[in-house]
């Protein structure tokens, strides 16, 4: 308990101790901390700034989403309107298509029918002239009388 | 304990309460004394071997661990060592912007050291009182010395001289900031010139005086009377094992009570001088008007 030199060695040793201290362990650990605040205030900020990217980014997605849905609405409805037109387009194609078809089978009933009776005026004639050989027992010559014939099957 | 046997209780105490002291005996000449006496007639010029053994030995520890440390320090995801150190240092940061208002790069540090050193210093009062006194003993017996007479202090802070020692370093430091900061005329008037204006300069002085001188003593007594106390209660705790089981029980009891209510103490005043110097540097570095 009492005073001595060792008040002396105490003093120095602890002014070593604190130089020391503040030469190689205050001043590293001290960055470290402030730089790791540093960082960490950097990452906030990032955060913050994804944050608010994020909700720009769905702001655009949605109106994005919208402009599509719009597009796609107009696309259905004028592939809606074409669908009809065509749909028109073939059945007024189609009744034309009909009528000509028609048209053409009466075309063909008529050459048809006209031919027929062609044909048996034909056989009429010949039926006759054999018929008035028969008669007359006679030859007739056909082509002297063959004006009265014709006239004969025009009447048919 | 052990010791205690072939003692008288005040002989055991007077024995734990003796420092390792080192110095010139004007009649044994140089060597270790042999008892208090000794010591005492050994003046100024010795030294107590066991203060600034373990005081260095723990300022030393706490420097190595903490170098260690700061040579491999990362601002990225620390360590478990490198956490704790954070914390201490956060800690003691956080003391120094709350009561230091000037800029002073070496504030920081030095309450840093004297809160881990202090802290490290009081720590060696929760060792069993007997423990390394014992075994050093002991070791000196087997070198042919009386054991009864090899004394040994563990903690450093129980010696006035290791508090006295860093109070009056602080000390040191509080007159050389307030010279520098204020000049020699501006610390001069700070002592005479107020608080009575310059009529009452005997006065002031006085006054002034002994706030200034009151620091170093206060600092170091606080220090120095708390953990003296506790290491006396843990001596006075220690005689109760000589005296049958059922004071030896108790002893044990009250010696787990004490050394938990002791952890806070220890803590405390750590805390205490490492905020005080901060204090005092403060009241330095400000001009009064």
């Amino acid at each position: 308990m009492n005073i001595n030199l060792t008040l002396f060695a105490q003093m120095v040793t602890f002014a070593v101790f604190v130089g020391f201290c503040m030469k190689y362990i205050w001043p590293p650990i001290v960055n470290a901390l402030a730089e790791r605040k540093a960082k960490i205030a950097e990452g906030l900020a990032a955060a913050e700034r994804g944050h608010q990217e994020q909700a720009l980014g769905e702001q655009r997605a949605l109106d994005l989403m919208k402009e599509a849905k719009t597009q796609a609405a107009d696309i259905v409805g004028q592939a809606q309107k074409r669908a009809t037109d065509i749909v028109e387009e073939a059945k007024s194609d189609a009744r034309v298509e009909g009528e000509r078809l028609v048209a053409a089978a009466q075309a063909e009933i008529e050459r048809e029918t006209n031919r027929a009776r062609e044909d048996l005026r034909e056989r009429v004639a010949s039926l006759a002239m054999l018929a008035a050989e028969k008669i007359l027992q006679k030859e007739i010559n056909v082509d002297t009388h063959r004006s009265i014939v014709d006239e004969f099957a025009k009447q048919l | 304990m052990a010791s205690s046997e072939m003692m008288t209780s005040q002989e055991y105490i007077q024995h734990h309460l003796t420092n390792l002291t080192f110095g010139l005996h004007p009649e044994h000449g140089l060597g270790f004394a042999h008892s208090s006496a000794d010591a005492a007639e050994m003046g100024f010029w010795a030294i107590n071997v066991d203060t600034v053994f373990f005081s260095i030995l723990l300022g030393g520890l706490f420097l190595w661990f903490f170098k260690g440390v700061a040579e491999k320090v990362s601002a990225g995801v620390p360590g478990a060592a490198q956490n704790f150190v954070e914390w201490i240092v956060d800690f003691v940061e956080d003391n120094v912007r709350g009561s230091f208002s000037g800029k002073n790069a070496m504030v920081a540090p030095l309450a840093l050291t004297i809160f881990a050193w202090v802290f490290l210093m009081n720590l060696m009062d929760l060792l069993p009182v007997d423990l390394i006194p014992y075994l050093f003993g002991q070791l000196m017996a087997t070198f042919g010395a009386e054991p009864h007479h090899v004394f040994l202090k563990v903690v450093p802070t129980t010696d006035p001289n290791a508090t006295f020692g860093m109070a009056l370093t602080v000390f040191f430091l509080v007159l050389f900031y307030s010279i520098k900061i204020k000049g020699v005329g501006g610390f001069l008037g700070e002592l005479t010139l107020q608080p009575f204006g310059k009529w009452g300069m005997p006065a002031n002085l006085i006054l002034e005086g002994i706030s200034l001188l009151s620091k170093p003593v206060s600092l170091a007594l606080r220090l120095f009377g708390n953990m003296y106390a506790g290491e006396m209660i843990f001596i006075l705790i220690a005689l109760l094992y000589g005296g049958g089981i059922v004071l030896a029980g108790t002893a044990g009891l009250l010696q787990f009570v004490w050394a938990v209510f002791h952890i806070l103490i220890i803590t405390l005043q750590a805390f205490i001088f490492m905020v005080l110097t901060i204090v005092y540097l403060d009241m330095a570095h400000q001009e009064h008007h």
